[in-house]
């Protein structure tokens, strides 16, 4: 899927959901520091209700992006829109948003229940209201009992679901999430991507700008993730469809492994979005369409998707010499030789090991494969 | 080689028992505690060689002295307030509203630490005494007969020159605290709804409360010391405890009563300095 592509469809599904007052529109939007561009103008929709992951590696943008949302960066050029309304030159206390960051920023003067109240107190909002705000809001994160604490006295994880509930106590139009779980250990970080997901599932109209540079992360949590490289929209779709269809190397690459193989198309077959294509002296069927005969494309299929035993379904075949194998308790990865390219494996279960050297059989659906244009944005 | 390693002896170490807290304790007690009980020595007894309580109640219980102490609290409470807000007004622009130049203008302001204080005095005289440029180019400019601004040789002049010399007694914690306070929990905060004004009072001013304690506590005692400005600007019946101190061992003669004002000033001094301490303990620093 192409990116304009992408957007025009979000686009027209924003027009539907633009009542409920939370989407949020990048139009055209450019920052620079002293003169150098560090987002380039970037068109982007996010509908209300949907968790937006932005991720790519470190200096892409994406945090330039969700602070240009939540108005600590004023754009060099281009808008932002939520619910419809421009917000680019809106104080960031005026945009009616929340936002978690990477090391909780809780006040470490208040107590829990007041860090929650914060926001509250400062929206002018009635006692009563705050009262039962704080204690819906600690109730969703689990940390009723920890009301009366001072943030040191909590540790990572509980000080990050109180700065979950200091965002969810304000009703935030949209909750801003600025790497909020890297500074947590890889057990509790898994528990909290689950808590995240649970607070979604509770709170279905919150919109989530999510900024991560942990695509598993990503893949768990957002309805549908932008990919930024070098300051730019490199890729953006939904989780699976990116996933499974990358439209890029860089979003092949950056969004797990992936093994990218040069090919030449040979031309359209029977079955319709299939394409055939030569990978060395073997022909195989890929997922693609409208592609040129003779052109010469990447096939991008994922370690996981690839067998040593066919089938019906995995009815691609093609021939590989394995130069390496690694047993990882639950998985085993295979590197193996085709022609100049490398392919990787990962095998779930191998009753029988092969050696190295030894000539394998390796097999896809081809569903689970699609071409892709070298240079094509990434 | 490991062994050989092992096996070096380790290198002799000097024992000196207690002893080393000798030579410290000898200069302590030669120019400090010595000079403090000659003082009290000089309060207490008279010359004869007796103990006399008299002279120093009589001092204590004057209306010179009571005056001097009233005027040594006015004039230090409100020099520490003006540099407290002032300190924190520069140093909240400086930390998070600089302009072009702003770390230029903070280390200027800096350099009035090293400058002595009746130089800032004399600077003010130049400035905003009866024949200073302010005066100047008011009565000719509006062509009065005498000069309009008089503050200067009053208690006011006393309080402005204190707060030019000590604020960035105040400044310089202050930048040091604001510097660590956390730019995210600022970000957090404003886009939970705080406005700027809410924010300095709810989440920055907390963080810097120990900073702001210490370099007032510091002020507080650098002012009731203070004795050069006052000396300089020698505002009619504006007589602090050092310049009665003075006055009375310098111009009168008068050594006991001086001590035994001095014996107050000092105490003064020591409370105030014992309530910066229990205070930076309760507060963490």
């Amino acid at each position: 899927m192409t990116v304009s592509a992408a957007v025009s469809r979000v686009e027209s599904s924003l027009a539907a959901k633009a009542a409920a007052g939370s989407d949020v529109s990048f139009d055209n939007v450019s920052v620079a520091y002293r003169g150098a561009v560090v987002l380039k103008p970037l068109t982007m929709a996010v509908a209300a209700g949907e968790i937006l992951a932005m991720i790519g590696p470190s200096g892409s943008g994406k945090t330039t992006a969700l602070r240009a949302v939540a108005g600590f960066v004023r754009p060099a050029g281009g808008r932002i829109l939520i619910g419809g309304t421009d917000v680019t030159n809106l104080p960031p206390y005026e945009r009616g948003l929340a936002m978690v960051v990477q090391n909780y920023a809780l006040f470490p003067h208040m107590r829990v229940s007041e860090n929650v109240a914060f926001g509250l107190n400062a929206r002018g909002a009635a006692k009563d209201l705050i009262g039962q705000r704080v204690e819906d809001s600690l109730r969703i994160v689990g940390m009723s009992k920890y009301a009366r604490r001072f943030p040191r006295e909590l540790s990572g994880g509980q000080q990050q679901r109180v700065a979950i509930a200091r965002a969810l106590a304000v009703r935030p139009r949209v909750l801003l999430l600025d790497e909020p779980l890297s500074a947590l250990d890889a057990q509790i970080r898994r528990s909290m991507v689950e808590e995240i997901a649970r607070l979604h599932a509770d709170l279905p109209e919150l919109t989530i700008l999510y900024v991560t540079h942990d695509q598993s992360e990503a893949l768990t949590l957002a309805d549908r993730i932008a990919i930024l490289k070098d300051g730019e929209l490199s890729a953006i779709g939904g989780a699976g469809e990116l996933y499974r269809r990358p439209p890029n190397r860089f979003a092949a690459e950056f969004l797990g492994r992936a093994n990218l193989l040069p090919v030449v198309v040979e031309g359209a077959v029977r079955e319709g979005g299939f394409v055939g294509v030569r990978l060395g002296g073997t022909k195989v069927i890929v997922a693609g369409a409208n592609e040129p005969s003779g052109a010469e494309r990447l096939l991008c299929v994922r370690p996981q998707n690839l067998t040593l035993t066919g089938d019906a379904e995995r009815s691609n075949r093609i021939e590989a010499v394995l130069s390496e194998i690694h047993w990882q308790g639950e998985l085993t990865h295979l590197v193996a030789q085709i022609g100049e390219s490398i392919l990787r494996l990962v095998a779930t279960r191998l009753p029988s090991p092969p050696a190295r050297g030894e000539r394998l059989e390796v097999f896809f659906s081809p569903s689970d494969a699609n071409l892709i244009v070298e240079d094509a944005g990434g | 080689m490991a062994d050989a390693v092992a096996l070096t002896p380790p290198a002799a170490r000097v024992r000196l028992g207690g002893w080393w807290i000798a030579p410290p304790l000898i200069v302590l007690g030669l120019f400090f505690l010595y000079p403090l009980i000659l003082i009290a020595r000089a309060a207490l007894i008279d010359d004869s060689g007796a103990l006399n309580l008299g002279a120093a109640f009589e001092v204590l219980n004057s209306r010179a002295f009571l005056n001097a102490s009233l005027n040594t609290a006015e004039i230090a409470v409100a020099s520490t307030v003006g540099c407290v807000m002032l300190g924190l007004t520069l140093g909240l622009i400086f930390a998070f509203a600089p302009f072009p130049g702003a770390g230029f203008v903070a280390q200027v302001i800096d350099t009035f630490i090293a400058l002595p204080t009746f130089l800032v005095t004399l600077a003010f005289t130049f400035l905003y005494g009866s024949a200073g440029i302010l005066n100047g180019a008011l009565t000719s400019g509006l062509g009065l007969e005498h000069p309009p601004v008089d503050f200067l040789y009053s208690a006011w002049g006393v309080i402005l020159a204190e707060v030019t010399v000590y604020t960035p007694f105040v400044l310089r914690p202050l930048l040091a605290a604001f510097s660590l306070v956390d730019r995210s929990q600022i970000e957090v905060a404003s886009l939970l709804g705080a406005r700027p004004l809410r924010i300095v009072r709810q989440v920055i001013l907390p963080a810097a409360l120990p900073a702001i304690v210490a370099g007032g506590s510091l002020c507080l005692l650098l002012t009731v010391n203070e004795f050069g400005i006052v000396l300089f600007i020698g505002a009619k019946g504006v007589i602090t405890l050092p310049l009665l101190i003075y006055s009375k061992a310098i111009q009168e003669s008068d050594y006991q009563s001086a001590c035994a004002i001095a014996i107050v000033n000092v105490a003064l001094s020591l409370a105030l300095f014992s309530l910066y301490r229990a205070a930076a303990r309760r507060l963490g620093g």
